[in-house]
């Protein structure tokens, strides 16, 4: 228990000193004009490179694979949050759509060839 | 200063679970897996417990748990852990912008709830100015609390919950979805946004691990600033 204790100090130390090391520093300078601008585009970037692969990777090693479910299910769900703005809405209908998109057979499209 | 009236507290308290509720949502299916995974690899529930109060952070805890179970050493899952969470230098940078003067010790509490999800729900808050520290703190460990329960749950019996119940699997995913159309306010966001999502498909294909997130994010916001300041150079009135 001690050997594990020392591992999530550890573990801890290297989680949390990235979180508040820029929060502490950051937040008592003046930040030039260009570092402004691209703090401001890092969350619109951050979070699409969170989220594209999540949406198109299967695998380990990954691969490519645009029939998976979670991709085809975020463009309607895209759509939703696009015209709505809601995000209870947009998880509760991304939500819906996975559940029925897990429930569809593939053999049901055997016909298509 | 006087301190904050019951009434105000629980305005606070009330809007930072309205903006908390989805992570919450997301955490459970995710949490429980991971304390399945922990007690398949031989973790207690009350280690499980304590490494979801002690590191808190969900891909982190699942590369630690898979490696604990495959004998690594200590020091190698320490220095996972670190790259694997290097991409919060770059949240906590951007939170910065917003949080001048804030009280230390608060800020200092904040960044121990700094993570994908309470990041994605709380900047474009601060960015309205609709946000104040005390709420995002709400957010930050209503999350963390969820997360400390699901795991731990998982832990004890997870074993007897059905997979995949109700699409349960894609709430943080659509949550992701909704809050990456809050950040596309001007076409440089959408720009940046497509820039570093098929930055970070390739490289996710090239290199293993999740520094992909990192590299992609920083050469498309560094891209976006690029294209910024050279149209604002040839047209100054146009923002």
């Amino acid at each position: 228990m001690t050997d594990y204790l020392l591992l999530l100090l550890g573990m801890g130390l290297v989680t949390y000193l990235p979180r508040w090391l820029p929060l502490h520093y950051l937040s008592r300078r003046s930040l030039p004009e260009w570092f402004i601008q691209w703090l401001e585009l890092i969350p619109a970037a951050i979070l699409s490179a969170l989220l594209l692969p999540a949406l198109t990777l299967d695998g380990n090693p990954k691969y490519l694979d645009l029939l998976r479910p979670e991709f085809w299910v975020a463009l309607p769900t895209f759509a939703f949050a696009w015209w709505t703005r809601s995000l209870g809405g947009t998880v509760v209908v991304g939500m819906l759509l996975f559940w029925l998109a897990e429930k569809v057979d593939p053999q049901w499209f055997a016909w298509m060839g | 200063m006087t301190p904050p009236s019951s009434a105000a507290r629980s305005t606070t308290l009330k809007e930072g679970l309205n903006a908390g509720w989805p992570i919450c949502l997301g955490y459970l299916p995710i949490g429980m897996a991971f304390g399945v995974l922990a007690q398949k690899a031989g973790l207690t529930p009350l280690q499980i417990g304590l490494m979801s109060t002690m590191v808190f952070a969900g891909s982190a805890q699942f590369i630690a748990v898979s490696m604990i179970a495959g004998g690594a050493s200590a020091l190698a899952i320490i220095t996972t852990t670190f790259v694997v969470n290097l991409r919060h230098v770059l949240m906590s940078s951007a939170l910065a912008v917003y949080l001048r003067a804030a009280h230390r010790g608060l800020l200092a509490l904040y960044a121990y709830g700094v993570t994908d999800e309470s990041f994605a729900v709380n900047l474009p808050r601060f960015n309205a100015r609709t946000w104040s520290l005390p709420k995002a703190l709400v957010v930050n460990h209503a999350a963390n609390l969820t997360w400390f329960i699901s795991t731990v749950a998982g832990g004890i019996g997870g074993r007897f919950i059905p997979e995949r119940a109700l699409g349960i699997d894609y709430a943080l995913i659509a949550m992701f979805i909704c809050l990456l159309i809050y950040q596309i306010r001007k076409l440089i966001h959408l720009l940046t946004a497509v820039v570093a999502g098929l930055t970070a498909v390739g490289l996710a294909l090239m290199i293993p691990g999740n520094t992909y997130i990192v590299l992609a994010s920083i050469a498309a916001a560094t891209v976006g600033v690029i294209i910024q300041r050279t149209m604002m150079k040839r047209n100054p009135n146009h923002d």
